[in-house]
């Protein structure tokens, strides 16, 4: 029996199977991990774990399994890494919360769209992160605009190509 | 009531969640000195869910390459392999020849170059992953604790240093590289000793800090560990200088090329077993200079008063010369000639320098190799006449070199001596 997480809108929700919704994300850290051993600069501008979050939650259009889907993306991020778990976990909760939210309202059903909320979200994903870094564990952050932008634009255009390979997954309510 | 909490429901939920997340972070920060302990079971978790399918996409690379070279590379090989074995008679007559001269070369290295700490056993180890962001630069390697892989310890490769061991799993470590912003590497410049912080920066690169605004920092110069950190051994390649300008306060601001290639690392050696010590051949233990020295000499007699003060005029302007066979009366443990209060001269006898410091006793140790009669006339002169500044003797000097300021060697270094010239 597939496990949803929808919110019961108006708009038109979607479910995904307890394999996706488990595998997806899964195999997104896990080429997160890996491909930058091939490729360095993949790390630098591509984050696939948001790419997912900002995903699952758009189609659930449910604030609830869309912050609690980037939690647990984002925790789970941070224990691959060394610094304090809970960093990417915040940040893609807000994006996971936003997301959906938005989801709920507009229509990001179409490219252009998804494009302009993946930038949007990348950015807001960057900005809670850094905020959290320095404010509560004093890492050090800088803040770089012209990086922000490329790699938000980067993220923008692979999420439009991944939501349209992730559509395939869905599944009507 | 109801309906204000069925009003805001969500953003209650996303604020209790993020609460919760705050109170984790918080609490992790608060016990940084061992919040990784606190987290370990989890990110064990995290790790375990993570790297079977890196193990495998590794291993399946690494069969395909392997299939590819193996199998559809073998075409041909018998021709090949004939070919080959002719090759390799040559080169067994070449190695006959260069075994010995690598023999020779060993030696002399082993007196001439001190190491203060070389590697013992080191542990291959195949790097399966990464942390998949730019701000936690990390590593992980197949390696782990059953391995006998220990937290801190040093991992490179033959081209440089690579990291740290951070935390080390069953079959899995991490390794902290030197480019992450919370790394630290004592390090140094090869040329001026000039010793400083290697560190990580936010976008990836490697700085060296703490070095002053005064020093002269050519580009291009070597950087090579300081062994100040207690991790990595002192003198191993970490790469070159890029980059110098001024920094925050007093301090440069100097970019360093690791040598090891860090965006591209497939092996990775890791140190398990550090042993310091000074480098010294077992040879060089059991045979000093003063023990040839001493082996070719019958003994050294009284000499008369006349005799000890030309002995003493040549010791004075240097001309002791260790590498000289000893065929002439000047010998090179006398160094200084005195007269005493009796107004009679007395020679001070010298050993030759030792690189280390020896036991009082040191003429006793059964590793010697000293007839009874030489040794005991050449060992105990120095700490009877403590006010006898020696001249040490150092490398061979040209005969008609001149007397003023010999080179001296390095404090802790031994005299060249050439094991295999006659007794």
């Amino acid at each position: 029996m597939p496990i949803t997480y929808t919110s019961g809108e108006q708009v038109e929700v979607y479910r995904f199977s307890f394999p996706v919704t488990i595998g997806i994300p899964l195999l997104a850290l896990f080429v997160q991990a890996f491909v930058p051993l091939r490729f360095p600069r993949f790390a630098v501008y591509f984050d696939l774990p948001l790419l997912v979050t900002i995903f699952f939650a758009m189609a659930r259009r449910s604030p609830i399994s869309g912050l609690l889907t980037g939690s647990v993306i984002g925790l789970a991020q941070d224990m691959l890494g060394h610094n304090p778990i809970g960093l990417y976990g915040i940040a893609k909760t807000v994006v996971g919360y936003g997301a959906s939210s938005l989801g709920v309202k507009l229509d990001v059903e179409n490219a252009g769209a998804r494009f302009l909320v993946t930038l949007a979200f990348y950015l807001v994903h960057a900005a809670v992160y850094f905020t959290v870094a320095r404010g509560m564990v004093n890492m050090t952050q800088t803040w770089s605009w012209p990086h922000g932008i490329v790699a938000g634009l980067a993220n923008a255009f692979l999420g439009v190509l991944l939501y349209f390979l992730l559509d395939k997954f869905k599944q009507r309510t | 009531m109801e309906s204000v909490l069925g009003r805001y429901r969500n953003l209650i939920i996303l604020v209790g969640v993020l609460f919760l997340q705050v109170l984790g972070l918080a609490m992790q920060v608060k016990k940084s000195g061992n919040d990784e302990e606190k987290t370990r079971l989890i990110r064990v978790w995290a790790v375990d869910a993570v790297t079977p399918f890196e193990r495998a996409v590794v291993w399946a690379q690494n069969g395909s390459s392997s299939l590819w070279h193996n199998y559809f590379y073998l075409r041909g090989v018998r021709a090949e392999n004939r070919q080959l074995k002719e090759q390799i008679e040559h080169m067994r007559l070449e190695q006959v020849r260069l075994s010995d001269d690598a023999a020779q070369a060993r030696r002399l290295q082993i007196l001439l170059a001190f190491k203060e700490q070389f590697i013992s056993r080191t542990v291959a180890a195949q790097v399966i992953g990464s942390s998949g962001s730019d701000l936690s630069r990390i590593i992980y390697i197949d390696k782990g604790k059953n391995a006998g892989i220990e937290p801190d310890m040093a991992v490179m490769t033959s081209d440089g240093i690579v990291g740290k061991v951070l935390l080390v799993y069953p079959s899995v470590a991490q390794v902290l590289l030197i480019s992450d912003q919370s790394s630290g590497v004592g390090a140094m410049l090869e040329k001026t000793r000039l010793q400083g912080v290697l560190r990580g920066t936010a976008n990836g690169e490697v700085a060296l800090e703490r070095v002053m605004s005064d020093e002269q920092v050519q580009v291009g110069e070597t950087i090579l560990t300081s062994g100040g950190d207690q991790i990595f051994p002192k003198g191993l390649p970490v790469g070159k200088v890029t980059e110098v300008g001024s920094g925050k306060d007093l301090f440069l601001n100097i970019k360093i090329k690791p040598a090891a290639d860090l965006s591209k690392l497939e092996e990775v050696l890791v140190l398990i077993e550090k042993q310091e010590q000074p480098a010294q051949s077992e040879d060089a233990v059991h045979l000093r200079a003063s023990d040839i020295l001493a082996q070719r000499l019958p003994s050294v007699p009284d000499k008369p008063a006349a005799d000890a003060k030309s002995a003493a005029g040549a010791a004075g302007t240097g001309t002791a010369n260790a590498a000289t066979p000893l065929q002439t009366p000047v010998k090179p443990q006398i160094t200084k000639a005195a007269k005493t209060s009796s107004g009679a001269s007395s020679v001070h006898i010298t050993p030759l320098p030792e690189p280390r410091s020896e036991p009082a006793d040191a003429a006793s140790t059964p590793s010697r190799k000293s007839d009874g009669t030489a040794v005991p006339t050449t060992a105990p002169t120095t700490a009877a006449e403590p006010d006898a500044a020696p001249i040490k003797p150092t490398a061979p000097r040209p005969k008609s070199g001149s007397p003023s300021t010999p080179s001296s060697p390095p404090p802790n270094s031994q005299p060249p001596v050439d094991q295999n010239s006659p007794q």
